[in-house]
């Protein structure tokens, strides 16, 4: 399958393996498209879970990770995509309506926005709070205090 | 009320007119209430008893549980899965230590990997049981929750007397078992299956053929095995609604694969049949615990792991299959001593997201019974 890929999409994708498992890193112009064709053609109809990673050091900061699994083929497959901070990305609720939640929660900790998302708002974190805390330059202790503050009533969350 | 209570997710077609001729009723429920098992807000739209859609707004429990572990060594990481789904803590610790052992490549010993088996799948009969006697209770059957109590304590007096602890259990250590099983540990869960075989007749009794619980769970909350793949719903709820499938099976891990088991399913997918399918898994459970104590080998129980654990540079993603489903694991290491970063794939979070669809053209009262069915825990869901 990943051969298959990689003849129709050529260098925007590169096919990985770690201990055993198969991943790909994708460039962001095909993420669309690939994950459509996952989906539709090569049957990775359960979509387990949507997550991202942060490099403050590189250029391109964040990796986007889709974990994929196929019923058909007991098959699972990572696909990885990495962009700069600011970028958006295109929503997969409509290929699988599981991503819902799953992106939300990648937008309120990374400040990743999803295009064509139904409902792009905070999950864990309360409306209206300031930072995105599973980023590398988020502090342990770091909180938004005015937020605290404002809605709590008290000096600190510590 | 703020906007929040716009419901847009899940283009469903709300259901023909309202029935009565007045304005959509929006209830909040919770946080804090006794129906949710934990912190859940559920905002309803009603048309009078009829719900239109629901939103569930999460996080109150939220800890920051995949922040904390990226400062925290691998090994110091570990007791802090078992606060995620405290009911079934030792299946999390199952996932985390199987996952840093993939990190490490290594494997641990055939003597952990049984007890492990055994004492994962006490959790899971443990973890139903606790479901069962709470879910029950939410419909208005108060006896099973005695009954439940009574027998998960055995279990609970397991654990303990193995690690001291009864809740958190911190069973596990990478690369295999701290502690050594005590004198007649065998013996002690063989009278325990002795004990527990008659008790799940004696909880299907109570409900199975019971009048009021089959008009209050049969046909309520509904789901499509189709509607469950395309919501990543995993875990009894999934079987209950025909699929067959589950990780031990799918893809084995422990050493799963040694033992005879079946994966019991359903056909409606109603409230009812997922009682059935956890009622049989816990037979099931049953089932693999006796052969595990039977054939349970001689030998060590830690692997070769070093004292500072140090996985090379990689990634991995490992699952399994705890109570409530798939509970997968996604981390990323940087060669040092710390996880670069630890995501957690959590089965209730994504279960919950199937609670809207579940609860479309239901009663308010039978909102609490596919709460209760889902067998959601918010310290998983927040995290």
């Amino acid at each position: 399958m990943i051969a298959k890929l990689k003849g129709a999409y050529g260098s925007g994708i590169e096919p990985l393996t770690y201990a055993g498992q198969n991943y790909m890193v994708v460039d962001r112009s095909l993420i669309p498209e690939i994950l459509q064709v996952l989906r539709n053609e090569e049957q990775f109809d359960y979509c387990v879970d949507i997550t991202a990673l942060h490099y403050p050091a590189r250029e391109k900061q964040f990796e986007v990770i889709w974990v994929l699994y196929s019923f058909a083929r007991n098959e699972r497959i990572r696909v990885k995509t990495q962009i700069v901070d600011g970028e958006s990305l295109p929503s997969s609720v409509p290929i699988w309506p599981a991503a819902n939640w799953l992106e939300r929660e990648v937008y309120d900790m990374f400040g990743i926005k999803f295009d064509g998302h139904p409902d792009m708002k905070r999950i864990l974190l309360p409306e209206g709070w300031k930072g995105h805390p599973l980023r590398k330059d988020y502090g342990i202790l770091q909180q938004d205090n005015e937020w605290v503050q404002i809605n709590l009533g008290i000096e600190s969350g510590q | 009320m703020t906007d929040s209570n716009t419901l847009s997710h899940l283009d469903l077609e709300t259901p023909e007119k309202p029935f009565l001729d007045a304005n959509e009723l929006v209830i909040n429920m919770g946080p804090q209430h006794p129906a949710t098992h934990g912190v859940l807000r559920v905002i309803l739209r009603l048309d009078g008893e009829k719900v239109l859609g629901l939103e569930c707004v999460i996080g109150y429990l939220h800890r920051g549980v995949e922040k904390i572990g990226e400062h925290r060594t691998y090994t110091m990481f570990n007791p802090y899965v078992d606060r995620m789904d405290y009911v079934a803590a030792v299946s999390n610790g199952l996932g985390y230590c199987e996952t840093v052992e993939k990190l490490l490549n290594v494997e641990a010993p055939p003597r952990a990997q049984h007890v492990r088996v055994i004492l994962t799948e006490l959790n899971r009969i443990a973890s139903h049981q606790l479901w069962l006697g709470t879910h029950a209770l939410d419909i208005g059957a108060i006896t099973p929750l005695f009954y439940t109590f009574r027998d998960r304590e055995e279990i609970l007096k397991i654990y303990e007397k193995y690690c001291g602890a009864r809740l958190t259990t911190h069973a596990f250590r990478i690369g295999g078992l701290q502690y050594e099983t005590y004198t007649g540990f065998e013996k002690e869960v063989q009278n325990f299956l002795t004990f527990f075989r008659p008790k799940i007749d004696e909880y299907e009794e109570l409900l199975t053929t019971n009048r009021i619980w089959v008009e209050r769970t049969r046909n309520v909350g509904t789901i499509s095995a189709q509607d469950c793949i395309a919501l990543g719903v995993t875990g009894p709820v999934l079987r209950a609604s025909g699929v067959k499938w589950d990780l031990r099976k799918a893809q084995p891990y422990a050493n799963y694969k040694n033992f005879d088991f079946e994966i019991p399913t359903g056909q409606n997918g109603d409230t009812y049949d997922r009682y059935l399918v956890r009622m049989a898994e816990m037979r099931q459970s049953v089932r693999i615990i006796e052969q595990a104590v039977e054939a349970l080998p001689e030998g060590p129980i830690m692997a070769k792991v070093p004292k500072v654990i140090k996985p090379p540079v990689g990634e991995v993603y490992h699952s399994i299959e705890a109570p409530k489903g798939e509970l997968g694991y996604f981390i990323v290491s940087d060669g040092s001593t710390q996880p670069y970063r630890v995501r957690v794939r959590p089965p209730s979070f994504v279960n919950l997201q199937a609670l809207d669809l579940m609860c479309r053209g239901q009663l308010v009262a039978d909102v609490i019974a596919v709460i209760g069915t889902l067998d959601i825990v918010l310290g998983e869901v927040d995290r």
